[in-house]
């Protein structure tokens, strides 16, 4: 192990001839916690006994999934080891490795972590190649110019083919298979060479020193303690303990509370210069007010121009949250406050729902992001939540001109509809070549159309398309993981809108609409959809009093109809001779029971009912298929 | 397996209840259940106390066996008498039941009578009541216990068919109970119910008449008509497990109800409690209505439940500890629970609403008379007694009571 660098340059007063910024781009799993933690321990700045494993990933959510939701950076001190036959030591540099978000809804951080760095290092798993949304980010890093460090990790495992995923890189890069570092993140082999190779190669950032400030933030993270951490990458100039700064987007004025690096427990510094990562601290309580992506300067003699690429995070996809129980509400609205001072991409506003009562329609920047919402507010702030099935955003044009801008499927207009658009995406796939077929089968079925096609290597293909969100939205992720076993990986970016064919189609219990099962679907797939849905409903809804018809309907034509019976017996006609107490807690249990049922016009529909219909299409499809 | 008792506070040593219980008692009947926890077999579809071991031990080392049985219960008995003190009530209702009384002998009955007689006092008018087994009596046995003041019996019919006897494991051959009735009417009896089986796997409508049939032919004066329960922890629930019997459905029970209803009302009886007809007002069995009523009964022998006043308990269910409590002449109660008004409102619905006479609408919170106003749109109350006060099922809500007294007793 190599020696602790000595003569590290302080914060503040860092030559940007020896600071490198990068990033590491990898897929899931692939390792990128672990190398990491390596570097961490190689670099001394934190101690064996202190190790623990994805020392970095703050969330619990974040090290139960192998992923990386919000990013931070490190900055790490690395004296490069002697070329053979060098003389001395070589100067300590300062290594600040900004750790990206590691999926498709955070493209946008991801490209802001991105425009911090000079270099990425490209991290692929030698045993299963590079993956879509690896793809997709290296793409990323290649508009924005940065030098790629192409590595294979896992060469430790008896499955990882280096030497096949090696060209498969090279390829991908334009450069020499045997540029492509081997490490193991897993027994730290081949990671000293890669800090090497990251002050060899990557170029030192360049700034005017005495230009006025310009700093711009790529993650801003809430801290119940210190309140909103907000990290920066220095353009131009410098930035000052206790100085007034400003927030160029919304001309704000916030005083500099403290300003930093991480090392990797945050440490007070002086201030921060040209190229040099950190944090600041200025005491607001909401990310709201420190934005990714926006350019802070000195409030005195300040710059002028903001630095390119901001943009205001827009909710890709909406779903109904719902407590369970009712009274929860107010602990949800808490919940969803808070969790919005941590996360600039989260909106939402009250919505009430005839079947579901009081809750929140709330947007998100897709799927994962959705995901991991529901599962801090369930997890963090113990809510048990109905969440309704994902929807996008369309725009409605009446023939009379006005316009309607629909998040949430209840909420589509009936009358006269001259167009509907609907988002769209350019999807990526890639996968080996023997599921071509499968892939395109699946994405003509969800309205998809190929805009490419290229072969990575011998035996993997990369495919484009584009595709309604709301088909992905769905169950498209399920789908292409049966259809390949796995093997196929996805990403996606927004590309605009197009005009469809859409209706809405509703579900009617007892001939009142059930608001929360309304969908918006293609013209052409409307009667699958009701007659999935009207199926599924009749296995769930228990048998009532009275017969309860389920219908799907598009406006006030019924396209398919399902009846549960009448119950005709619910009376235990048995001899309990005298243990009465025993019925009477029969029955207390079934009041119990009662009370979990949501009552929709007469009908009563257990909360199972909802939680089935809504948590997976997928499922339901299957079971359906099984039982015919 | 015997199903599992409720939780509850402990029983005093001494058996005695608190001082409220007793409060204005005079008013209310008392009854005497006795347990008799033996059979020679266990029928597949029973969780009932019972054993099929004629000696079982206590952890102390008493036995309790079939031939000191009767011993056994008179000593609760005795207890019972202390516990209710000058309680000056005679004893209005007697009811053995089991498992299977009629496998001890009949001298063992009369002397459990004999017991209640003299510590009690009998009313003049008691109704006195035996379970029987129709492969374990005959006519002498009857004339025994009708001799020793047994006044009603009620046989285990269950069907006229034999397919359907075997799947419920009993072991009398078909027509043997229609001649035990017989038997009991030669023996002297005046009352005589037949217990019916509806809902067991295999059963047709068909095979559901015809044992409406043979049982109305033998010309008791009562019947009781259950729906298969299958209870878990019976090997019957086991059999549909694995497939080999088949599940009844409910809609199958409805129609085996209906089909009850009509046969027997056909045959002048008259639903008084759900699961209850009887030819005539004197053919009611008194004893079960104390239950759905909320009268007091002493329930003595292993597992029996109680009831005095807003006090329930329950007894040990091991014969064996049963008989260890009372040698060491302590309680054999198990655990007792002490109703709260809202408790005993809410089982007042709960038990009253089963009868003919329904319950009265004054028991009702506003959440429940409205859903009473509901049932009565729906045709599950009856109107006339509705306008008299009173909630009273119609045929379709007596098939949905449970459901009906959910929304009741909100």
């Amino acid at each position: 192990m190599p020696a602790i660098p000595t003569n590290v340059p302080e914060p503040s007063r860092t030559d940007p001839a020896l600071i490198r910024n990068f990033c590491i781009i990898a897929h899931i799993d692939h390792g990128k916690s672990t190398l990491a933690d390596r570097m961490l321990q190689l670099t001394g700045v934190v101690e064996q006994r202190q190790m623990r494993a994805q020392y970095l990933d703050r969330m619990d959510i974040e090290r139960e999934r192998g992923i990386t939701i919000k990013s931070q950076a490190v900055r790490l001190p690395w004296a490069p080891t002697p070329a053979e036959g060098g003389e001395g030591e070589s100067a300590t540099h300062v290594l600040n490795m900004i750790d990206t978000p590691g999926h498709v809804d955070f493209t946008y951080e991801v490209s802001r972590s991105l425009a911090a760095c000079e270099g990425c290092i490209l991290l692929v798993d030698a045993a299963q190649g590079i993956e879509a949304q690896t793809l997709a980010n290296l793409y990323l890093a290649m508009e924005h110019d940065l030098t790629i460090i192409p590595v294979l990790n896992k060469i430790d495992l008896p499955a990882a083919q280096p030497e096949k995923f090696a060209a498969e890189l090279a390829h991908l890069i334009g450069c020499d298979p045997s540029d492509v570092l081997k490490v193991s993140a897993k027994t730290g082999e081949g990671v000293d060479a890669l800090l090497d190779k990251v002050v060899a190669e990557v170029p030192p950032p360049v700034g005017v020193a005495d230009a006025p400030a310009r700093a711009m933030i790529f993650d801003s993270v809430y801290d119940s303690y210190r309140g909103v951490v907000t990290y920066v990458r220095v353009v131009d100039g410098r930035l000052n303990k206790r100085e007034r700064i400003r927030m160029m987007s919304t001309g704000a004025a916030h005083e500099l509370l403290e300003i930093g690096v991480s090392a990797p427990e945050m440490t007070a510094a002086d201030g921060l210069g040209v190229g040099e990562v950190g944090y600041i601290i200025t005491g607001v309580k909401d990310v709201r007010q420190s934005k990714v992506g926006d350019t802070i300067t000195s409030f005195a003699k300040g710059a002028e121009k903001p630095l390119g690429g901001y943009k205001d995070p827009k909710p890709m996809v909406f779903s109904g949250l719902y407590p369970l129980d009712g009274s929860d509400y107010p602990e949800l609205r808490e919940a969803l406050d808070k969790l919005q001072l941590n996360d600039a991409a989260l909106v939402y506003e009250p919505e009430t729902s005839a079947a579901l009562g009081f809750g929140f329609r709330v947007g998100f920047l897709g799927l994962l992001h959705l995901d991991v919402v529901r599962e801090r507010l369930e997890r963090e702030f113990g809510l048990d939540l109905i969440a309704t099935a994902p929807n996008v955003v369309y725009g409605v044009t009446m023939e009379d001109g006005t316009e309607h801008t629909v998040t949430n499927p209840s909420e589509f207009p009936s009358g006269k509809i001259a167009e509907v658009r609907e988002p769209v995406v350019r999807a990526t796939l890639l996968a080996p070549s023997e599921f071509i077929g499968a892939i395109m089968e699946l994405c003509q079925s969800r309205r998809g159309s190929l805009l490419g096609m290229d072969y990575l290597s011998e035996d993997r293909v990369e495919l484009r398309y584009t595709l309604p969100l709301a088909e992905i939205v769905f169950d498209f992720f399920d789908a292409l993981k049966s259809k390949t076993r796995g093997y196929a990986s996805l990403d996606y970016e927004p590309t605009g809108e197009q005009l469809a064919d859409l209706v809405k189609v509703d579900i009617l219990m007892n001939g009142d609409k059930v608001d929360a099962f309304s969908a918006i679907t293609h013209k052409d797939k409307a009667y699958a959809y009701g007659v999935r849905l009207v199926g599924k409903l009749r296995e769930l809804i228990p048998r009532q009093n009275f017969e309860v018809p389920i219908q799907a309907a598009i406006g006030s034509r019924v396209i398919a109809r399902e009846t549960v019976r009448a119950i005709r017996k619910d009376v235990l006609a048995k001899c309990y001779g005298g243990d009465i107490s025993r019925k009477r807690k029969l029955l207390e249990k079934q009041k119990e029971g009662k009370k979990r049922m949501k009552m929709v016009g007469s009908v009563e529909v257990p909360q199972e009912a909802f939680i089935a219909v809504l948590s997976s299409d997928s499922d339901g499809g299957g079971d359906a298929k099984a039982k015919k | 397996m015997p199903s599992a008792l409720p939780d509850g506070e402990p029983v005093p040593d001494d058996g005695s209840l608190p001082l409220h219980a007793l409060t204005g008692a005079a008013a209310r009947p008392l009854g005497f259940y006795l347990h008799v926890p033996y059979c020679a077999s266990r029928c597949g579809y029973c969780d009932f106390n019972t054993y099929t071991a004629s000696e079982l031990r206590g952890s102390g080392g008493t036995l309790a066996s079939r031939d000191n049985y009767a011993e056994t219960l008179v000593e609760e008995i005795r207890l019972a008498r202390k516990a209710l003190g000058d309680d000056p009530r005679p004893v209005e209702t007697v009811f053995v039941g089991g498992g299977t009384p009629t496998l001890l002998p009949a001298a063992d009955l009369v002397r459990m009578l004999a017991a209640l007689r003299d510590e009690f006092g009998l009313a003049p008018d008691a109704e006195i009541t035996t379970e029987a087994n129709p492969d374990s009596v005959d006519p002498r046995y009857l004339a025994e216990l009708r001799e020793g003041g047994f006044n009603r019996v009620s046989f285990g019919m269950q069907s006229a068919r034999r397919h359907v006897l075997r799947v419920l494991d009993r072991t009398h051959t078909p027509g043997r109970p229609e001649a035990c009735v017989a038997e009991a009417r030669a023996a002297g009896f005046d009352h005589v119910n037949l217990d019916l089986i509806y809902g067991t796997p295999g059963e047709s409508d068909g095979d559901w008449h015809a044992s409406l049939e043979a049982a109305l032919e033998a010309g008791p004066d009562h019947v009781s008509a259950y729906a298969l329960i299958v209870e878990e922890g019976t090997q019957l629930a086991r059999r549909i497990r694995r497939g080999e019997v088949p599940m009844t459905d409910d809609d199958v029970h409805a129609d085996r109800y209906l089909i009850a209803e009509q046969r027997l009302s056909e045959a002048g009886f008259t639903w008084y409690e759900v699961s209850n007809w009887a030819a005539s007002e004197a053919g009611r069995c008194r004893h079960n209505e104390l239950y759905w009523r909320g009268a007091d009964w002493w329930g003595a022998g292993p597992g029996a439940h109680s009831h005095v006043g807003g006090v329930r308990w329950w007894n040990v269910k091991h014969p064996g500890a049963y008989a260890q409590a009372l040698g060491e002449g302590r309680s054999p109660g198990a655990g007792r629970e002490l109703l709260s008004d809202e408790d005993r409102r809410v089982e007042r619905i709960l038990l009253e609403l089963r009868l003919a006479d329904g319950c009265p609408l004054g028991l009702l919170a506003p959440a429940g008379a409205q859903a009473a106003q509901r049932a009565l749109a729906d045709g599950l109350l009856q109107p006339d007694p509705y306008g008299q006060g009173r909630a009273v099922l119609t045929l379709r809500g007596r098939l949905l009571a449970d459901a009906v007294v959910r929304d009741l007793v909100d």
